[in-house]
């Protein structure tokens, strides 16, 4: 998931036009016919900073995710309950791990891509700059935010891009038990006692509309959504992601006997679908600015980790290049 | 403004249990060869997924060039003979 | 053994075979509650994934000994409320557990540190007369090999990297050395588990985790501190002022809703 950013940010590469039509043309028939592309084949340029900028948001998020889930590890109210956090903030690193190296093959760095996540350059998912303020935060995320991930994952599996699409497979298969351990947390608290189940309405009623903006803007308002397509590095438009996510948490969230807090939710029975209310895009627009509520935390925990990590990762290096030097002598 | 030079990257290779090829699943960033190991560890096999790891340096692996593809695979492509499904063995012969 | 014989051990050994369990399972709740506090912190991402990853093996052990505990204690208390309903002075963990992270340095010296006497221990332990402790015990042993392998290989790079990292890390050394008295001071409870075949010599366990210590910091070029001289006693609930922030935080949410299930 995370990848919202993207439609903005790929309209500076090349276009397809300006590409050798030759290539671009065999390039096509290789995507038509559902072959894979690999590193070291030719590939439009645009398609390649498309990927980069996806796969790295995806890795940024994945890294920065672990700071709101990670927040509760030294709180988590059982044993087990820890175990199973810190499992899961540390598959979020994991999942980072192999996507930034799926982005490496793409010919760039991992120390450029971080460089860029620090600066402030590069984009993350907008939900992890919300805030964990209750235990029932850790099941909201699993079960919403990690669903919404789940439905945005998927698809990717199936990406032209074989590195993107063995690593999604990867993080498919370990997300499967990030999203039950998420519900299984919110199920505990819903038949729990009244102020269990009230952190739990309150943690449902702060994640949903968040989880909703996950899926990105409209299709209205993504022009470039078409050639991400065509490319098949997308599978699905953003609505109709956020349409399957929402037809599929409603009853959920009756289940657990909470209230999903849009007065305007209502079953189509026409459709078949639910039909959901306005999403306030200013405020999406003003998270992905950096103006959401844990921006600069995160970012500055990041920055922190990397800054007060620099002496180990040097030293490390450091031996490293005088045993090379002894073994060479 | 260049950023300073991470760790080596590191090709890692799996094998998921006895009898199967290693199989590459990814790389890793490691100082040496030790860390590698450790890192292959703890990225690639928290849930069992294998029995024997192989790092190698990314720079140590010489690949074939894609351009090369066709001169490289190609001439294989028409030696069919090579394969049982080329000859037509009558059915009564059995045990062929 | 008491004089009534094979059937019940006698009070003083059960109580020992208890206190000694807590101090095994606290050491390894703190340690890893500690290493929790890294994750998404660390130097590197493939670091984040190492400390997570010890800090579940320590928080499995520390599961199946406060269970085991909270059995020959009779009083029905499961793990849970082991850990997150007795206070600081009824911690039985080594005070060396419960310091602070500081850097990487003091992290992963607290580790190598507490990593070597852990790995004799668990061998020793491993064929304990009680059964239930010796299968903890061979579990516990394979997990603590792979954490001496990680923990001793940073303090090598850091000791024998730059001279920023080698000043820091020998600082770090100097400043947990204190607290590994502690691990090896018998006391009474150490003496009842050794004399009814529970645990181990400590002195024995000593002398191999010196080697092994030893033999780590020749490689760091490090300097071995000097014999500290203030014993520190954390394994009979006389803690640091570090204790009780640590389970303030870990212990809040159970106690603010007494009875809730998670």
């Amino acid at each position: 998931m995370y990848t919202q950013g993207l439609n903005e940010l790929a309209a500076r590469p090349l276009a397809a036009g300006q590409e050798n039509p030759e290539l671009l043309r065999r390039f096509e028939a290789r995507i038509d016919a559902e072959e894979k592309i690999e590193p070291k084949d030719w590939m439009p340029e645009a398609y390649r900073q498309t990927l980069i900028r996806q796969i790295s948001q995806h890795a940024h998020s994945e890294i920065v995710g672990m700071l709101p889930e990670g927040n509760w590890i030294t709180r988590a109210p059982s044993l087990l309950r820890k175990s199973i956090l810190i499992a899961k903030v540390q598959d979020e690193g994991g999942h980072g791990a192999y996507l930034y190296s799926a982005a490496e093959t793409l010919g760039i760095s991992r120390a450029e891509l971080v460089d860029q996540l620090l600066s402030g350059a590069a984009k993350y998912s907008s939900i992890f700059n919300y805030p964990t303020l209750t235990w029932a935060d850790v099941g909201a995320i699993g079960w919403l935010v990690d669903g919404a991930a789940i439905m945005n994952q998927i698809p990717l599996c199936r990406c032209s891009y074989g590195p993107y699409s063995r690593a999604m497979i990867r993080v498919c298969k370990e997300e499967s038990f990030h999203q039950r351990q998420g519900y299984d947390l919110m199920l505990k608290l819903a038949r729990g006692s009244a102020a269990q189940r009230a952190i739990a309405q309150d943690a449902l009623n702060r994640w949903w509309w968040p989880s909703l903006m996950m899926f990105g803007p409209p299709d209205t308002a993504s022009p470039h959504t078409a050639l991400s397509v065509r490319w098949k590095i997308k599978r699905f438009t953003n609505d109709e992601l956020r349409q399957k996510f929402v037809d599929f948490t409603v009853p959920q969230a009756r289940f657990l006997g909470l209230e999903i807090p849009d007065p305007a939710l209502r079953w189509d029975a026409e459709r078949g679908q639910h039909v959901h209310g306005e999403i306030d895009w200013s405020e999406f627009q003003d998270v992905v600015r950096g103006n959401g509520p844990c921006n600069q935390d995160r970012l500055q925990a990041r920055r922190d980790a990397h800054e007060s990590g620099r002496w180990v990762r040097e030293a490390a290096l450091a031996h490293a290049a005088k045993h090379a030097r002894a073994a060479a002598a | 403004m260049q950023p300073k030079p991470d760790w080596p990257l590191y090709e890692i290779f799996v094998r998921a249990r006895g009898g199967l090829d290693h199989k590459h699943v990814g790389s890793v960033h490691a100082a040496d060869a030790s860390m590698a190991m450790e890192h292959a560890r703890d990225v690639y096999t928290r849930r069992q997924e294998g029995v024997s790891v192989w790092v190698v340096r990314s720079t140590d692996i010489v690949a074939s060039d894609p351009d090369e593809a066709d001169a490289l695979f190609e001439p294989a492509r028409d030696k069919i003979y090579r394969h049982p499904t080329f000859y037509d063995i009558p059915k009564e012969v059995e045990t062929l | 053994m008491s004089a009534t014989g094979e059937i019940a051990p006698s009070r003083d050994a059960s109580r020992a075979q208890l206190e000694y369990l807590l101090r095994l399972g606290d050491t390894s709740l703190v340690l890893a509650q500690r290493l929790g506090e890294w994750i998404g912190h660390a130097p590197a991402i493939e670091e984040d994934l190492g400390l997570a990853n010890t800090a579940l093996d320590l928080l499995g052990q520390a599961r199946l000994l406060l269970a085991y505990a909270g059995e020959v204690e009779g009083r029905g208390r499961g793990e849970d409320d082991l850990a997150f309903l007795r206070e600081e002075a009824e911690y039985r963990n080594a005070t060396l557990a419960e310091m602070p992270n500081g850097d990487f340095g003091d992290t992963i010296v607290r580790q190598l540190l507490i990593d070597a006497y852990q790995v004799p221990l668990y061998e020793r332990l491993a064929g304990s007369r009680d059964p239930r402790l010796a299968e903890i015990a061979a579990k516990a042993l394979k997990e603590s090999r792979y954490h001496l392998r990680y923990s001793a290989g940073w303090v090598v790079r850091l000791g024998d990297g730059t001279e920023e990292s080698h000043t820091r890390v020998q600082a770090s050394l100097e400043r947990l050395w204190p607290y590994t008295l502690e691990l090896f001071d018998a006391d009474e409870i150490d003496r009842g588990v050794l004399a009814s075949g529970v645990g181990p010599d400590l002195a024995a366990v000593q002398g191999e985790w010196s080697a092994r210590i030893d033999a780590v910091l020749a490689e760091a070029t490090l300097a071995r501190p000097a014999a500290p001289r203030y014993r520190w006693y954390g394994k009979q609930g006389r803690h640091s002022e570090h204790l009780g922030h640590l389970l303030a935080e870990m212990q809040h949410l159970p106690r603010i809703h007494p009875g809730a299930r998670w």
